[in-house]
Order: structure tokens, then C-alpha cells, then sequence
């Protein structure tokens, strides 16, 4: 009887962690497929021509022709430009939400909605941030709604929650003694608040900035509605249309021409390691910033 | 219990400190008298803390805590004065240390002066050295300024913020429990340090071990249920309690 209890519960041991571990394969597989794939076929045309030279003229293989490789330099730089734009908006909004949440507001009935309402702006599709941006940017001036400008204030909407979030989790791991000293010395409140509590809670804040880029800087519904088209064009302003690395994605994706496609996956590929390299590099600091305040 | 002392430094009338609509401590009078070292005993919850929180206006910066009745420093009641500018003048020694972990020992002790008032580097300089020398850690980190706060021991932690609370030159140096997260040896430190600091600075100390109110304070004042039984000089106290409440608390039949 009890030989049988004690085999049971291993077999039974045994099978939940071959479950649990094909749990983990299934996981692991369509990422691993995914950058192996992207990589294949990205890897390809990857040189520094990519960063340097613009969109070629569309072009496919045929005898007596030799097509342009092109550059994804429109695209790439547009990327840039949206999450410098994008940042520069969400990153001081979603820092401020996030100090008055924590910092401020503590118990206060309003600290929580405002808690509510990142919760619930994190849950806005992006298409419909990027419609609210149409709908906006059209009362205030037509002319720049297919612009870089209201891609970046569409992507502005998407990351402020992330930031916000993000940076109150960070603000509330630095323990409150460190607070109270700093008051205790005489030092003000907002002194105390932004040279002090901000400093230490920083590791926190760089990555919840960080998870922010990297989901802006993948989106691609809200900048198809506002970046317009202009990925052959040289460069233009920011209140122009513009291009981006995901709305080069769909373009050259779709387009009947070898060179294009080709060029597409070559864009998938840098976006995926920017995304990956930004996503390793937050998490690095989020653990550095664990062991710091475990004393280590 | 009604005893009265010329001119005290600090002092405190009918104070009553709450959180939310629990009273913590009810009609606190006491006097805190000019370079001496006042401890502030009594068993766990008795409110010991929140009146030395009173004391800086620490108390206030909890969220529904409030304060009724005056604190006098020399004779002016705290809470007409700016509360910044008071806990310049009432410095605080926590009872688990809290250097800023992301700043040096030299900047953890200049943290007051890059804060408040922006000396000029000479000025920091000896400011610092002369804190960390009055704090009785400098022989041990003098080589060493610009290393973490974090990478001293405990016991020195301690004594680096005590050394910054000097840096801000308080009159009054308020410790809630400084020696609890100790081990003895590092604890002998700081009481030696203590007997050292009255020269300068007129010292509160809040303490549960007895013995240690005993070694380190010149008057006592027990505490039991937010209340304050008895205060005078730490012998009388010890030797001869007037209430028995107090005598029952010292020889250990409670608390």
C-alpha cells in the first residue's frame, strides 16, 4: 500500500514536470522561431549600406537586371525621431504622475484614480490611442495630422501608463527610512523628493523607460493612421510625414517587389534587436537595482 | 513628577500626538534640559517614539497624523516655525541606520549642506571631517570617504549618521532607539559617543534597555500607555522611583 502511494506520487511528480517543462518549450519555441526566421532572411542583406542609403526603386530579379539592395535610412531615422519625440512627452508625464502618486498623494482618494486611470490607459489599444491623436491634432491644426509630430503624441498616450506604472513600483521599493532621513535633516520635501528618492529609485525608472521605448518603438497600428507615407522621401521636418521601422515593415511586406521584401525582413531584424537589446538592458538594471537594495 | 528646570532648551506642553483617531501620547509635559542627555523609556507602544517624532516635526509627515499642544526650543513653539527650518535645528539619529545608499560616506555626511545651504568646497571639506571626527568615525574611514556608505558595517552606519546629523549643526540631537539594531561592541561605541556629544548638544534619547538609560542619561522620563508616570534625574529614577508604576517597570515585573 504504501510502496504504491509513494510510486504514484512520483510518477505523478515526473509528469507534472515534463508538463511544466513543455510549457516552457512552448513558450520558447515561436521566439526562438521567430528571431531564427527573422534572422535568416533579415541576415541576409545586413551591411552598413542599410543605415546609409535610402529606399531603392522597387525592383525584382530578372534577366538583365540588377536591382538596387537601398538602405532602410528613412525608416530607421524616423524611428529615432519618434521615440525621442514620444519620450520627451511621456517620460516627464508618467515620472510626475507616478511622484504624485507615491510621493504626494500616498492615501489620497485621487492618488488612486489616477492609479485607475494608468491601468486603464495601459489597456487602450493603440488604435484607438492613435484615433484619439487624429481626432485632437485635427481641432488644432489640419495640416500636421500625417506628421512625425502626432506619431509621437499617439506613442506618447501608449508608453505614459507604462512609465507611470513602471516608475511608481520603483519609487515605492525605496524604503521610507530613506525619506525620513532626508527630511529629518532639514532638507524640503520636493529637494528630498527629486535629489534624493528619484536618484535612488533611478535603476527602476531607466527600465520602466526603457520597456516603454521598446513597445513604442514596435507599434505600428496608430503611426499607419497618422505617419502618413513618406518612407521613399529624403527626410522631411517633424510636422511632415514621416516613416518608421514597423510602417516600413507592413509597406515593404506587402509589396510585389523582391528588393522590398527583402529589405522588409532586414527591418524586422534590427527592430527585433533593438526591442531584444532593450528589453536585456532593462532587465539588467532592474537586477542590479534587486541586489543594491538587498545590500549587495 | 513636577519637576521644574531653569531654562530648558527644549519643552513640551499638554502634547498630544494622533495617528488617524488613535491618541498616541496624551499631555506630555516635560523639559529637556541644555546639554544634558534626556532618555525616554518605557515598554513597547508606550509612545516613546512618536513623542521624540513630535519633537522635529517628523510626526506630522505621516499621513493623518496630527499634533495638539506646544513644543518649545528656546522658548518658541516649534509649530509656528517652519517645519524644514526646525529639523535643522532638531536633528534625528533613526533606529535602524538609513545612510543614502546611492551616495558616498563624504556626501551621505555633506548631504545637509549640498542640500540646504551650498558651501563652498573648503567649508564642506572641514565640515565633514570635523562631523565625522565629532562622530567618532573618522579614524576609521579617512582613507576612504568616497567608498559607498553602504560598504560599512552596521555600527559604523550608525555613527555615519549621526556624523551627518551634526553636519546639519542642530542644537538638539534626537536618537529613537540608535543602539537596537547593534551588536554590544558597536553599541559601546555610540554610548561613549553619546557622554561625548552632551558637551555640544542637548541629547533625547529613546531607549528599551534600561540599562543602557541607566549608563548614558543625565534625567529619565517613563512613558507607559502615552502617558508620561514619572521624569527626573536618571538616579532618582533608578534608585528611588516615586511612582510604583515606575519601580514596577524598572525591576522588570513588566514591560
Amino acid at each position: 500500500m504504501n510502496f504504491d502511494r509513494s510510486v504514484r506520487r512520483k510518477v505523478f511528480s515526473r509528469g507534472m514536470t515534463v508538463l511544466t517543462g513543455l510549457a516552457i518549450v512552448a513558450i520558447m519555441v515561436p521566439l526562438v522561431a521567430v528571431i531564427y526566421e527573422t534572422l535568416l532572411l533579415g541576415g541576409a542583406d545586413l551591411n552598413l549600406g542599410l543605415f546609409t542609403n535610402g529606399l531603392p526603386y522597387p525592383c525584382s530579379p530578372q534577366p538583365g537586371v540588377t536591382c538596387q539592395q537601398g538602405g532602410l535610412v528613412v525608416p530607421i531615422t524616423g524611428t529615432i525621431e519618434l521615440i525621442a519625440l514620444s519620450s520627451l512627452v511621456a517620460v516627464p508625464i508618467g515620472i510626475g504622475a507616478a511622484i504624485f502618486s507615491v510621493e504626494y498623494g500616498r492615501e489620497s482618494p485621487f492618488a488612486r484614480i489616477v492609479g485607475l486611470v494608468s491601468d486603464v490607459l495601459a489597456g487602450v489599444p493603440s488604435i484607438v490611442a492613435g484615433a484619439f491623436i487624429y481626432a485632437l491634432v485635427l481641432l488644432y491644426d489640419p495640416s500636421i495630422v500625417f506628421s512625425t509630430i502626432s506619431g509621437s503624441l499617439a506613442l506618447a498616450v501608449l508608453m505614459v501608463p507604462i512609465v507611470a506604472r513602471t516608475c511608481e513600483e520603483a519609487l515605492r521599493t525605496v524604503p521610507n527610512s530613506v525619506r525620513e532621513a532626508a527630511l529629518a535633516l532639514g532638507i524640503s520635501r520636493w529637494k528630498a523628493t527629486l535629489r534624493i528618492t528619484l536618484v535612488s529609485a533611478l535603476p527602476g525608472i531607466v527600465t520602466g523607460v526603457l520597456l516603454a521605448v521598446a513597445r513604442s518603438a514596435g507599434e505600428a497600428a496608430p503611426l499607419l493612421l497618422l505617419l502618413g507615407n513618406a518612407c521613399t522621401h529624403p527626410l522631411q521636418g517633424l510636422n511632415q510625414e514621416g516613416c518608421a521601422l514597423p510602417l516600413f515593415i507592413y509597406q515593404g511586406a506587402t509589396a510585389p517587389n523582391a528588393n522590398y521584401i527583402a529589405l522588409a525582413w532586414a527591418a524586422a531584424l534590427l527592430l527585433l534587436g533593438l526591442i531584444l537589446v532593450l528589453s536585456v538592458i532593462s532587465r539588467l538594471t532592474l537586477n542590479r537595482m534587486a541586489k543594491r537594495m538587498r545590500g549587495g | 513628577m513636577a519637576l521644574s528646570i531653569d531654562s530648558p532648551k527644549m519643552e513640551s506642553q499638554n502634547l498630544s500626538a494622533f495617528y488617524g483617531g488613535s491618541r498616541a501620547i496624551q499631555d506630555i509635559n516635560l523639559q529637556f534640559p541644555d546639554r544634558k542627555v534626556t532618555a525616554i523609556i518605557g515598554p513597547s507602544g508606550c509612545g516613546k517614539s512618536t513623542l521624540i517624532r513630535c519633537l522635529n516635526r517628523l510626526h506630522e509627515t505621516i499621513g493623518k497624523a496630527r499634533v495638539e499642544g506646544k513644543v518649545l526650543l528656546d522658548g518658541e513653539d516649534l509649530y509656528e516655525l517652519d517645519a524644514t527650518l526646525v529639523r535643522r535645528r532638531v536633528g534625528m539619529v533613526f533606529q535602524k541606520p538609513n545612510p543614502f545608499a546611492t551616495m558616498s560616506i563624504y556626501n551621505n555626511v555633506s548631504a545637509p549642506l549640498r542640500f540646504n545651504s551650498h558651501p563652498s568646497r573648503e567649508v564642506m571639506d572641514e565640515t565633514v571631517v570635523r562631523s565625522l571626527k565629532h562622530a567618532a568615525l573618522w579614524d576609521e574611514v579617512k582613507d576612504r570617504v568616497d567608498s559607498a556608505a553602504t560598504s560599512l558595517s552596521g555600527g559604523q552606519q550608525q555613527r555615519l549618521c549621526i556624523a551627518r546629523a551634526l553636519a546639519a549643526d542642530p542644537e538638539v540631537l534626537l536618537m529613537d532607539e540608535p543602539c537596537s539594531a547593534l551588536d554590544p561592541i558597536a553599541t559601546a561605541k555610540i554610548e561613549d559617543l553619546i557622554s561625548q556629544l552632551k558637551k555640544d548638544y542637548t541629547v533625547i534619547i529613546v531607549t528599551h534597555n534600561m540599562q543602557q538609560a541607566a549608563r548614558v542619561s543625565d534625567f529619565t522620563a517613563f512613558l507607559y500607555l502615552g502617558k508620561l508616570v514619572e521624569f527626573g534625574p536618571t538616579v532618582d529614577i533608578f534608585e528611588r522611583p516615586k511612582e510604583h508604576l515606575t519601580e514596577s517597570y524598572i525591576t522588570g515585573r513588566f514591560g
